[in-house]
């Protein structure tokens, strides 16, 4: 039996999404996202003492650490930057247990954050071997890499693009219950999702994320310490983790994929089963990551996500919540901090503060985390209870 | 070898580790480089192998087919010179050696199809002669 993790959250704080930020850097929505957690967490920035980082801070591609607890003022004993793309935010989760548990700090600090600004043309820096392989061959950036694995899908196991567009369909539902989600107010049915522009084909535009600016941020702490906290502690109690490939090129078959490791692996070191989770926050970028996702947790088999949406209700009223907040898909993706508003539902549903989306009686949770194209995973379980 | 403008669309960044791809390219086939211990062919170029960890690797002509695994009509391109070939097809192909390979699928979209065998065609992008990838000749 593996050891489980001793970490607990106490501390949240989220930005509400924009499409375009004005007059912010990364640094000061890095400080917002900072500011509100710690309040909430009712702690001072002279009780952080670790902080977590994501990479290439748009003002400064290295020396992260250091810059953010320089503009921060914080003087911290352990930092580091994660480096997992999507999965950054869960990755960092169980990293800043894992140092508080090896006693290099007690109480750490982890922030996401994204500027996004009109007329900023957002290009990511490819590097070889992807730059010297992918690039010039027409493939560049997530919409290509993606569109590549749902017609993988739906070519090996006959799934339609109805059953992904249905995928999209509850996120943009469920936003309507998140006045601070993106989408809010903007209801879509299937069928205008069928409707959007093909992007990379078989991907229409629906299916994708809407880059925004925003910032998230989360206080980690000891169990001990946590217990004397201003809200009810919620507890990391099972990680799982997993890096295949980069390349979407170089991916194990789609039956193989990251996630078969790390969701299972989380749930094992929670002493938990699927069965017991009553909220679904998984990481969607795009419609074909939560279909594979779905298949990974074993709730059904590779190739048949598509009858599984069909048969239940996804809200947090239904039989399967899944993305309460409305998912990326409809809240908006803030670059890294995207992934990091998958833990922040989560907290809001295991306090009981989630409102009028709020799961009745939520006790665990699943959280997921994928970076590059189904490359980089981190499955996370946390709980209301010890 | 077919032709496409020449326009600033982004060629290969060549690395001495990748250099002699690039050359069997230039001289009009596909080589590969194959582990002399376990002899799994590898793709990309490296100077280990990542089946076994031997670190002598002997670069070889392949074969140049394989199997298409799957692709993807772009209409909005990530790199904004290659927006003006929209739509155009990239896929991820098998090679008959093993590895897979992205590449640009010279293919009508109706004659797209799983596993489709395909083999390579080079083609020329500016200065840089690319494996670009078409639907296998019926005699082969």
């Amino acid at each position: 039996m593996v050891n489980q993790p001793q970490g607990a959250i106490i501390g949240i704080g989220e930005l509400k999404p924009v499409r375009y930020s004005e007059g912010k850097t990364t640094l000061s929505l890095i400080a917002e996202s900072v500011r509100l957690a710690i309040k909430d967490a009712g702690i001072s920035k002279e009780d952080v003492d670790g902080l977590l980082v994501g990479p290439q801070v748009g003002e400064t591609p290295q020396h992260v650490p250091a810059t953010v607890s320089e503009y921060l003022g914080i003087d911290p004993t352990m930092s580091n930057t994660v480096d997992l793309g999507g999965a950054t935010g869960p990755g960092m989760i169980w990293r800043a247990a894992a140092a508080i548990q090896a006693g290099m700090c007690e109480t750490v600090v982890c922030v996401l954050a994204n500027k996004n600004e009109k007329g900023e043309t957002l290009r990511s820096p490819n590097r070889n071997p992807i730059r010297e392989f992918d690039v010039p061959f027409g493939a560049s950036g997530a919409n290509t890499s993606y569109a590549l694995l749902k017609r993988q899908h739906m070519e090996e196991y006959g799934s339609t693009q109805e059953d992904f567009a249905r995928i999209a369909y509850w996120h943009r539902k469920n936003a309507q219950l998140n006045p601070d989600a993106i989408f809010y107010n903007k209801p879509v049915e299937v069928e205008d999702i069928l409707a959007s522009p093909m992007i990379a084909d078989p991907l229409h535009l629906l299916e994708i994320v809407m880059p925004v600016a925003g910032g998230a941020a989360v206080v980690v702490t000891s169990a001990e310490k946590a217990a004397e906290g201003k809200h009810k502690p919620v507890y990391l109690k099972g990680a799982g983790e997993k890096i295949t490939h980069r390349a979407v090129s170089q991916a194990p078959g789609i039956d193989a994929l990251p996630f078969n490791y790390s969701i299972p692996r989380a749930l094992e070191q929670a002493r938990t089963n699927v069965e017991d989770i009553d909220l679904f926050s998984l990481y969607d970028c795009y419609t074909s990551v939560v279909a594979t996702t779905l298949e990974s947790t074993g709730l059904c088999k590779p190739g048949e996500f598509g009858e599984f949406v069909k048969n239940h209700s996804f809200g947090h009223d239904g039989d399967f919540p899944l993305n309460t907040h409305g998912g990326q898909l409809g809240f908006g993706q803030a670059d890294l901090a995207g992934g990091m508003s998958h833990v922040v539902e989560a907290v809001h549903q295991l306090r009981g503060e989630a409102g009028n989306r709020q799961i009745p009686d939520a006790k665990n949770a699943l959280v997921t985390g994928n970076g590059a194209t189904l490359s980089e995973t981190t499955a996370l379980v946390l709980g209301g209870e010890r | 070898m077919s032709q496409l403008p020449n326009i600033s669309l982004p060629g290969p960044t060549i690395t001495p580790v990748s250099q002699p791809f690039w050359e069997s390219i230039q001289a009009g086939h596909l080589s590969l480089q194959q582990c002399d211990k376990c002899e799994q062919w590898i793709f990309y170029p490296r100077e280990h192998c990542p089946h076994c960890f031997h670190d002598s690797l002997t670069w070889k002509k392949a074969s140049g087919r394989g199997l298409l695994k799957t692709w993807s009509v772009i209409h909005r391109a990530g790199h904004p010179a290659w927006q003006e070939h929209t739509p155009y097809v990239v896929g991820v192909v098998a090679l008959e050696e093993g590895p897979s390979l992205l590449t640009h699928v010279l293919i009508e979209e109706t004659s797209l199809k799983h596993n489709l065998k395909v083999e390579i065609e080079i083609s020329e992008i500016g200065p840089h002669p690319l494996p670009f990838f078409k639907k296998q000749e019926e005699t082969k």
